[in-house]
C-alpha cells in the first residue's frame, strides 16, 4: 500500500467539494433530490473513483474492471458528475438530468447509463447482486473486486443479511461492502427506528473482516480503502463502516432530519453552495 | 441404538427415493450436457437439489454449481450480478417461492436488466398438494407473464422440457420455466422440437379446441382422444410459451372452432386462459370462450391425483367439461 500524500487527500478533497455542487446543480434540474444522501458519501465516492477503483472509461465493458454497486442507488446524483468527469460520457448529457427520456432518473440503470455495473433503487439488493459478481469473477480467475456502497438504513433489509453470510460463508475476499453510517434514513434516526449496534460485531459474527473511519477525513478513507482493497492475505469479505454525517457540508443539512429529500431555491441554492465551497 | 438397517421394506427416506421425480432429471441431466459441450452455465439452487434433479448437474460440474441454502432472495438477484459477468444462471426452487416470495428480485435484478438468467420454477400450481397453499403456485403464470422481457415457458414433459432448454440456451433474455413435479406421463418423444414462441396443435376440430398448456397436455391430449374416438370433432392446441403468445395459432384454432376451452393448473385469472381472451377480445374474434383451471380461491389441500380429480384436470374431468360444452 503506498502513503497518503498531502496532495492525494487535497485532490479528494476537491473532487468530493465538486460532488457537492454538482448534486445542488442538478437538483435545480430536476427540482426535487436527495442532496443529504450524496453529501454523506461525497469523500467515500471521490476515495474509490478518483484513486481505488481499477477502471477503464473508455472501455467500460472490460471484463476485469473493479465493479461499483450503488445499494444506497437515491443518491445517484452525486455519481453521475463523477462518471462523466472520467469521460463514461459527454458531460452535456447531464444537463438533462431527470428530463423526459434522459438515461438519468433519481436511481441508476445500467441498460442507459454507460458506467453504470448494475440497476438498483430497491434497497438491500446490491450485495446479493455484488456477491454474484465476486462469486463469477472467483469462477473464472479474475481478480477484480467488487466494491458495494449500502446505506446504513438498507441495513435493515433481510436480504443484506442473506448475502452476508453466504459471501462469509464462501469466503469472498474480493467482496467489499462500505456501509454510509449517517445514522439517517427517511422517517428519523436510523438507530431509533430498529437498531444497528453493535454492528461491527454483527458483521464479524457473519464472518466479515471489518474496519471503522472517519468518512469524510480524506486521508483516512483513502489509507482505510486501500489498506482493504490492496490486502491480498485477506481471505474474508470486508466492509468498511464510515461514519459520515447526513447532508455534510451544508449546516441545516446536518441538523435537520427533513433534508433526506428537498429542494432549494435560487437564493438558498447559492448559500448552500457558499457552504460548500467554503468546507473544501 | 437402532440404524436404517433395522427398517423394513417401504420404509424410506428423502435421499432412497431420488427417482420419484424422474420427469425432473431431464433438468440436471440437460444442464449437465450443455456444460460439457462449452456453455456457460451455473446451476443454482436453495436447498432443494435432490427436489429439482440439480444433485445430477453438481455431480457431473461441482465447480459450477451454486448452493445458496435458504435464501431464495438472495440467490435469485445474486443471479443477476453472476450473469451480467457472462454466465448463464439455472436458479431452482420451488414456483411458491421463486415467483411470490422473489417477484420483485425477479424484476428488478433479472427482467428489468435484461440478463440471461433461467428462472425454474418447480412443483408449480398444486403438484405439492397436501404441502398446502404455502406451496402452491396457482398465480405464478398471471405474475410473471406480466413482467416485461420476461419469457414464460411451461413444458409438457421430460422430454419437452429437455428440448426447451437446449433450444433456449443462447437466448439472450431471461426466461421463467414452470415445471411440474416430475411425473408428468410422456407427451413427446426424446428430442422432440421446441420453438420458443411456437405452440402445437395436436388435432384440428370444428365443433370445440381445448388448448393447454405444461402439466394439463397429457390430460388433456387423453380427453380430446376420448372424445374424438366417439365421433366428436374436438381439437387440442398445445402452448408451451405463455410468453411471447403465439397468437397466430390461437386465432386460427378459434377461426375453425365453434368454442375454445383452456385447461390450465392455475388460477383461472390471469394464466393462459387470460392470455388466449386477451388475444380472442383484441383481434374481435367472436368465438366462445371457456377457462377451465383452478377456481379464483385458495385450493383443499390433498394427495395431487385427488386434487386434480377433484378440481377436473384429469382426463376425466377434462372431457366432463368438454362434453358439457358440446
Amino acid at each position: 500500500m503506498t502513503t497518503v500524500t498531502n496532495e492525494d487527500a487535497e485532490r479528494i478533497r476537491e473532487r468530493a467539494r465538486f460532488i457537492r455542487e454538482e448534486t445542488i446543480r442538478l437538483i435545480s434540474i430536476a427540482k426535487v433530490g436527495h442532496y443529504a444522501s450524496a453529501f454523506s458519501c461525497a469523500e467515500l465516492l471521490a476515495a474509490l473513483y478518483y484513486d481505488v477503483l481499477r477502471l477503464r472509461p473508455q472501455e467500460p465493458g472490460w471484463p476485469d474492471r473493479d465493479r461499483f454497486l450503488f445499494g444506497k442507488g437515491h443518491a445517484a446524483v452525486g455519481w453521475y458528475p463523477i462518471l462523466a468527469d472520467l469521460g463514461y460520457f459527454p458531460k452535456e448529457e447531464l444537463d438533462g438530468y431527470t428530463r423526459l427520456g434522459s438515461p438519468f432518473g433519481d436511481h441508476p440503470d445500467m441498460r442507459r447509463v454507460v458506467g453504470c455495473d448494475f440497476s438498483s433503487g430497491s434497497l438491500g439488493h446490491a450485495l446479493s447482486t455484488g456477491l454474484g459478481m465476486a462469486i463469477a469473477g472467483k469462477m473464472r480467475h479474475r481478480d477484480y473486486r467488487v466494491f458495494v456502497m449500502l446505506g446504513d438504513g438498507e441495513l435493515h433489509e433481510g436480504q443484506i443479511w442473506e448475502a452476508a453470510m453466504a459471501a462469509g460463508h464462501r469466503s469472498a475476499s474480493n467482496l467489499i461492502a462500505i456501509v454510509d453510517r449517517n445514522e439517517h434514513c427517511l422517517d428519523g434516526r436510523v438507530d431509533d427506528i430498529v437498531g444497528l449496534e453493535p454492528l461491527a460485531a454483527r458483521w464479524e459474527a457473519f464472518g466479515w473482516s471489518v474496519s471503522e473511519v472517519d468518512g469524510h477525513d480524506p486521508s483516512a478513507v483513502l489509507e482505510a480503502l486501500r489498506g482493504i482493497a490492496d490486502d491480498e492475505e485477506r481471505t474474508r469479505p470486508a466492509v468498511l463502516i464510515a461514519h459520515t454525517v447526513k447532508g455534510k457540508g451544508v449546516g441545516y443539512m446536518e441538523s435537520e432530519i427533513g433534508w433526506h429529500l428537498g429542494y432549494l431555491v435560487e437564493p438558498d441554492e447559492q448559500r448552500a453552495l457558499a457552504e460548500v465551497r467554503g468546507a473544501a | 441404538m437402532s440404524t436404517s438397517a433395522d427398517l423394513h421394506e417401504g420404509s424410506w427416506h428423502l435421499l432412497s427415493v431420488l427417482d420419484q421425480s424422474p420427469g425432473l432429471h431431464a433438468l440436471g441431466d440437460t444442464l449437465a450436457d450443455l456444460a460439457d459441450e462449452g456453455h456457460p452455465i451455473v446451476a443454482c439452487t436453495a436447498d432443494l437439489k435432490y427436489s429439482n434433479g440439480l444433485n445430477r448437474f453438481e455431480e457431473r460440474h461441482p465447480d459450477r454449481f451454486l448452493q445458496f441454502g435458504i435464501s431464495e432472495q438472495n440467490m435469485v438477484t445474486a443471479s443477476g450480478g453472476i450473469a451480467s459477468c457472462g454466465e448463464v444462471p439455472y436458479v431452482a426452487t420451488f414456483a411458491s417461492f421463486l415467483a411470490l416470495l422473489c417477484c420483485e428480485q425477479i424484476r428488478m435484478d433479472v427482467a428489468y436488466p435484461g440478463l440471461p438468467v433461467r428462472l425454474i420454477g418447480h412443483h408449480a400450481g398444486i403438484a405439492l398438494g397436501f404441502y398446502g397453499t404455502s406451496h402452491h403456485a396457482t398465480e405464478d403464470l398471471a405474475i410473471m407473464r406480466s413482467i416485461p422481457g420476461l419469457s414464460v415457458v411451461a413444458p409438457a414433459d421430460a422430454a419437452e422440457l429437455a428440448a426447451a432448454l437446449r433450444a433456449t440456451v443462447d437466448h439472450p433474455g431471461p426466461i421463467y420455466f414452470r415445471l411440474g413435479r416430475g411425473r408428468e406421463p410422456r407427451v413427446y418423444e426424446d428430442g422432440t422440437e421446441f420453438v420458443l414462441g411456437e405452440a402445437r396443435s395436436h388435432y384440428e376440430g370444428s365443433e370445440l379446441t381445448v388448448v393447454a398448456t405444461g402439466s394439463t397436455v397429457h390430460p388433456a391430449l387423453m380427453a380430446v382422444e376420448a372424445l374424438r374416438a366417439r365421433g366428436q370433432d374436438v381439437g387440442l392446441l398445445a402452448v408451451p410459451t405463455i410468453k411471447p403468445f403465439d397468437r397466430e395459432r390461437v386465432l386460427a384454432a378459434a377461426q375453425g372452432s365453434r368454442r375454445l376451452l383452456t385447461v390450465e393448473e392455475h388460477n383461472v385469472v390471469g394464466g393462459l386462459g387470460g392470455a388466449v381472451a386477451e388475444v380472442l377480445a383484441q383481434a374481435g374474434a367472436g368465438t366462445p370462450l371457456t377457462c377451465h383451471g383452478i377456481p379464483d380461491e385458495y385450493c383443499l389441500i390433498g394427495p395431487p391425483t385427488h386434487l386434480y380429480r377433484h378440481y377436473r384436470l384429469d382426463a376425466e374431468g377434462i372431457e366432463a367439461v368438454a362434453q358439457e360444452l358440446l
